[in-house]
C-alpha cells in the first residue's frame, strides 16, 4: 500500500486527529489507575490507619518547590507547542529541552528527599503511610522519567521538522503528570487535613 | 506509563510498504489486524485447552477422590488449589478476553466499519506481544518451586500476600505479574479499538449504522478501562506486599485486606459485562441474519448496554455480603444488583422479539446463538437469587454459586466463541465448515454442559462448599447420593471434552479441505461479507461508502430479502 500506513490512520470522523484521541484515551486509563491509588490512600486516612500523622514529616518546602518546577515546565511545553504550531522549530526545540530540564530538577529534589528519608531510617516498609508515599511518588517519578525520554526523542524529530503534532501530544501527557502531582502534593505533604 | 504514550506516538509514523513478505513478517510479526486477530484466537484456544484440562483434573479428583487421574496423576490439596485458581484465571483473562474481545474485535472492527486496518497497526502488534508474554509468564508460574499459585482467582490477601501462608512464594508473584501484563495488553489494544471505531468509519456510516457487535466490543473496552484502573494500582500494592515487605493489605502490619476485595470486585463485576457484551453482539448479528428480520430495537439494545455498563459499577459489594461489610450497605447493593437485571433482561427480550415471526434457519451458528439465550437465562435468573443478601448468606461460596456463574460464563465464553467461529469461518478461511460435524459438536457440547452444571446447583443447595479438594473428609457431604451427583457431573465433563475433538478435526479439515465459500454465504448485510474470503491485506479493493444501517432484512418491496450496507439506493 502507500507509504503513509493504513488509510484508517488518516481518517478523522470525529474531527479530532487520531493521535490526540488516542492520547486522551491513554490518559483516561491512567486517571483510573492513579485515581484508584489516591482513593485507597484516602480510605486508609479516613479510617484512621496508624502512621498517617507522619505526613508531618515530609518536607513541605521541597514539595512546594517541586510543584512550582512542574508547573513551570508545563508552561514551557505549552510554549513549545505554540512555537511548533508557528513552525518555529528552533524555539520549539529549546522549549522542549527547557521542559526536560524541569523534569530533571524535579527528579533531583525527589532524590534528595528519598535519600534523606532512607538515611534517616524511614523506608518503604516503615508503615502504611510511608508505603504509600514511596509507591505513589515512585510511580509518579517513573512517569516523569518516561515523559522526559519521549520528549528527548521528539525534540530531535522536531529539529528535522518531522511530526510536529507530537509536541502537542507529549504536552498533554506532561500536563497529566503535572496534575497527578497536584493531587499527590496536598495529601502527602500538606500534612494532616 | 511512559511506554504507552511512546508507543502511541510511534504509531503515527508512516510505515514502510509491504513487498514480498517472509513467513515471519507475514504471520509472526504482522501488523495486519486479521493476522493479529488470529494470533489472539489461537493463543486463546490453546489456553482454553489448558483451562479445560485443569477442570478435567480437579473434577476427576472430586468424583474419585484420592485416585490417580489418568493423564494427570494424583491431585493433592495443594495441586487442587493450584488447578482451580489457574483454571479460573485462565478462562477469564486468557480465553474470554482474548477470544471475544481481542480476536473478534481485531477481525471485525476494521472490516465492519469499512477501513483497511486498525488506526495503530504497530500498537496492535505490541498489544499481542505483551499478551503472549503474559501467557508465558503464567505458564512458567506452574513450574517454579512451590508450584503455581493456589489462592483463588480472586487472590484475597493476606493469603495471597504472605508466602508463609500460601506456600507459593514465586508462583503467587508470577501469577500477579502475568495478570498485570495481560491488563496492560488489553489497555493498549483497547485504545486502538476505540479510536479506530471513532475515527476510521467509512463515509456515510453514522453512529447508528455501526453493527451492534462493534458497539458492544467498544463499550466492553471502555468498561474494562474504567474498572481495571484501581485494580492495577491494587496489583502494584499487592506485589509490594509480596516482594518488598509492605503491609497495604496485611492486617498485622496495619493494612486492610478488605480493601483488596473492594478493588478486586470493583473490577470483577464490570468484568462480567466486559465479556458478556461482545457475546451479546455476536448473538445479535447471528440472530438477525438467520431470522431474516430487522433487529428489534437497535437503539434499545444500545441504551440497555449503556445502562448495564453504568450500573455495573455500583453492584460490586454483592460479592462481599459475608465479608463483614455494613449490613445497611448490603441493602443498597441488593437493590442495585436486582436493578441491573432489568436492562440485561430487556436486551434478551429484544433478541427474542427479533426471532418472533422470523423465517428462522437452524444453521450451526444459529443453534449456538439460541443455546446461548437459553442457558444464559438460567445463569441470569439464579443471579437474582444470589443478589438477595438474605439468600446469599447461605449460598455464598457454595456450588450454587459455581453453577450460577458457569451458566453465565460458559455460554458467554465457550458458546459465544463457537457461535462466532462457525459464523465467520467462511470469511476467515474462505471455506465452509462441515455442517453435520458442526451439529454433532453443538449437541455434544450443549447437552453435557447442562449435565455438568445443573447437578452442581443441587450439591450447592445441599451445602457443598467450593474450593474443597476432597469431600469425603466432611461427614455431612460424604453421602453416596452426593457422590453420585459429583460423578454424574464429571462424566458429563469428560463427554463434553471428548466432543471437542470433533470440532478440532472439523476446524482444521475444513480450513484446508472444506468446500470453497461464496463471498456472502449467509446473505448478510454487513461489510465484512463484501470483501473476498479470506480478505487480503488492506481488506477492500475499493473502500466502501455506506448507505444504510446493518439490519435491513426482508425490506418490503425489495426483490432480495437483504440489503447490504454498501449498495447505493438505486442498485
Ligand atoms: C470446561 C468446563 C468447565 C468446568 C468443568 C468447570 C468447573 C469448575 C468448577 C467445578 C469450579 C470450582 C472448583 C472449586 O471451587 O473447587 C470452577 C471454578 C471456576 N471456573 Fe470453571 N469450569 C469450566 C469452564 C469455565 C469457564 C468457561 C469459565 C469462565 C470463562 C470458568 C471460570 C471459573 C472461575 C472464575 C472459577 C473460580 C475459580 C476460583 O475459585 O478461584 N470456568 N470451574
Ligand atoms: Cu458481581
Amino acid at each position: 500500500m502507500s507509504l503513509q500506513g493504513p488509510i484508517a490512520t488518516h481518517r478523522m470522523r470525529t474531527g479530532i486527529p487520531t493521535g490526540r484521541l488516542a492520547v486522551w484515551w491513554g490518559l483516561a486509563s491512567e486517571i483510573f489507575i492513579f485515581g484508584g491509588l489516591i482513593m485507597c490512600f484516602l480510605l486508609f486516612k479516613f479510617n484512621n490507619a496508624p502512621g498517617f500523622e507522619d505526613a508531618d514529616m515530609t518536607s513541605t518546602a521541597a514539595g512546594a518547590f517541586n510543584t512550582f518546577v512542574l508547573l513551570t515546565s508545563s508552561l514551557s511545553i505549552v510554549l513549545a507547542h505554540a512555537a511548533a504550531e508557528k513552525g518555529d522549530i528552533q524555539a520549539s526545540f529549546r522549549y522542549i529541552w527547557f521542559t526536560i530540564g524541569g523534569g530533571l530538577v524535579f527528579l533531583l529534589v525527589k532524590t534528595y528527599e528519598y535519600s534523606s528519608k532512607i538515611y534517616g531510617g524511614i523506608t518503604l516498609t516503615e508503615n502504611v503511610f510511608w508505603s504509600f508515599y514511596f509507591t505513589a511518588t515512585g510511580l509518579h517519578a517513573l512517569h516523569v522519567i518516561g515523559g522526559m525520554v519521549i520528549m528527548g526523542m521528539i525534540s530531535f524529530d522536531v529539529r528535522k521538522n518531522h511530526n510536529l503534532q507530537r509536541v502537542e501530544l507529549i504536552g498533554l501527557y506532561w500536563h497529566f503528570v503535572d496534575i497527578v502531582w497536584i493531587f499527590l502534593f496536598p495529601i502527602l505533604y500538606i500534612a494532616n487535613f | 506509563m511512559g511506554q504507552q504514550a511512546e508507543a502511541i506516538l510511534h504509531e503515527t509514523e508512516a510505515h514502510d510498504a509491504h513487498h514480498e513478505m517472509s513467513f515471519w513478517d507475514k504471520y509472526i510479526f504482522s501488523v495486519d489486524h486479521k493476522i493479529i486477530g488470529f494470533q489472539y484466537m489461537f493463543t486463546g484456544l490453546i489456553m482454553a485447552a489448558i483451562g479445560g484440562y485443569f477442570a478435567y483434573a480437579f473434577r476427576m479428583q472430586l468424583a474419585w477422590p484420592g485416585e490417580e487421574v489418568p493423564f494427570y496423576g494424583l491431585v493433592d490439596a495443594a495441586k487442587y488449589n493450584m488447578l482451580v485458581t489457574n483454571h479460573g484465571t485462565i478462562m477469564i483473562f486468557w480465553v474470554a478476553m482474548p477470544v471475544l474481545i481481542a480476536a473478534f474485535g481485531n477481525w471485525l472492527i476494521p472490516l465492519m466499519i469499512g477501513c483497511d486496518d486498525m488506526v495503530f497497526p504497530r500498537l496492535n502488534r505490541l498489544s499481542y506481544q505483551i499478551f503472549l508474554v503474559s501467557a508465558l509468564v503464567l505458564i512458567l508460574s506452574f513450574f517454579v518451586t512451590g508450584g503455581g499459585f493456589g489462592g483463588a482467582w480472586t487472590s484475597y490477601p493476606p493469603l495471597s500476600a504472605v508466602a508463609a501462608y500460601n506456600l507459593t512464594n514465586w508462583g503467587a508473584s508470577l501469577w500477579l505479574l502475568a495478570v498485570f501484563l495481560e491488563i496492560v495488553a488489553f489497555l493498549l489494544g483497547g485504545i486502538n479499538f476505540v479510536t479506530t471505531t471513532m475515527n476510521a468509519r467509512a463515509p456515510g456510516m453514522g453512529m447508528m449504522d455501526i453493527p451492534i457487535v462493534v458497539w458492544m466490543i467498544n463499550i466492553a473496552v471502555i468498561l474494562f478501562m474504567a474498572s481495571v484502573g484501581p485494580l492495577v494500582a491494587g496489583a502494584v500494592m499487592l506485589f509490594f506486599d509480596q516482594r518488598l515487605g509492605t503491609s497495604f493489605f496485611i492486617p498485622s502490619g496495619g493494612g486492610d485486606p478488605l480493601l483488596w476485595e473492594h478493588l478486586f470486585w470493583f473490577f470483577g463485576h464490570p468484568e462480567v459485562y466486559v465479556v458478556l457484551l461482545p457475546t451479546m453482539g455476536i448473538v445479535a448479528e447471528i440472530i438477525t441474519v438467520f431470522s431474516r428480520k430487522k433487529l428489534f430495537g437497535y437503539r434499545t439494545i444500545l441504551y440497555t448496554a449503556f445502562g448495564t455498563g453504568g450500573l455495573s459499577f455500583i453492584v460490586w459489594a454483592h460479592h462481599q455480603f459475608v465479608a463483614g461489610i455494613d449490613p445497611r450497605m448490603a441493602n443498597v447493593f441488593v437493590v442495585t444488583t436486582i436493578l441491573i437485571s432489568i436492562p440485561i433482561a430487556e436486551m434478551l427480550f429484544s433478541f427474542i422479539a427479533t426471532l418472533y415471526g422470523g423465517s428462522i434457519e437452524f444453521s450451526t451458528p444459529m443453534l449456538w446463538a439460541l443455546g446461548f439465550l437459553v442457558s444464559f437465562l438460567i445463569g441470569g435468573v439464579t443471579g437474582i437469587y444470589l443478589g438477595a443478601s438474605a439468600l446469599d448468606v447461605y449460598f455464598h461460596d457454595s456450588y450454587f454459586v459455581i453453577a450460577h456463574f458457569h451458566y453465565t460464563f460458559f455460554p458467554i465464553t465457550i458458546i459465544g466463541m463457537f457461535a462466532a467461529i462457525t459464523y465467520w469461518f467462511p470469511k476467515m478461511f474462505g471455506r465452509m465448515m462441515d455442517e453435520t460435524l458442526n451439529k454433532i459438536h453443538f449437541w455434544g457440547t450443549f447437552i453435557p454442559f447442562n449435565g455438568l452444571f445443573l447437578p452442581l446447583f443441587l450439591v450447592g443447595m445441599a451445602g457443598q462448599h467450593r474450593r474443597i479438594a476432597d469431600f469425603t473428609q466432611y461427614p455431612d457431604l460424604a453421602s453416596p447420593d452426593l457422590q453420585s451427583i459429583r460423578i454424574f457431573a464429571t462424566v458429563s465433563l469428560v463427554i463434553l471434552l471428548l466432543f471437542q475433538f470433533v470440532f478440532i478435526y472439523n476446524f482444521f479439515n475444513s480450513m484446508f479441505k472444506g468446500k470453497k465459500a461464496p463471498l456472502n454465504p449467509w446473505k448478510a448485510n454487513t461489510l465484512e461479507w463484501t470483501v473476498s474470503s479470506p480478505p487480503p491485506h488492506g481488506n477492500f479493493a475499493e473502500l466502501p461508502t455506506i448507505y444504510r444501517g446493518p439490519y435491513e432484512y426482508s425490506v418490503p418491496g425489495r426483490e432480495e430479502d437483504y440489503w447490504p450496507q454498501h449498495l447505493a439506493p438505486n442498485q
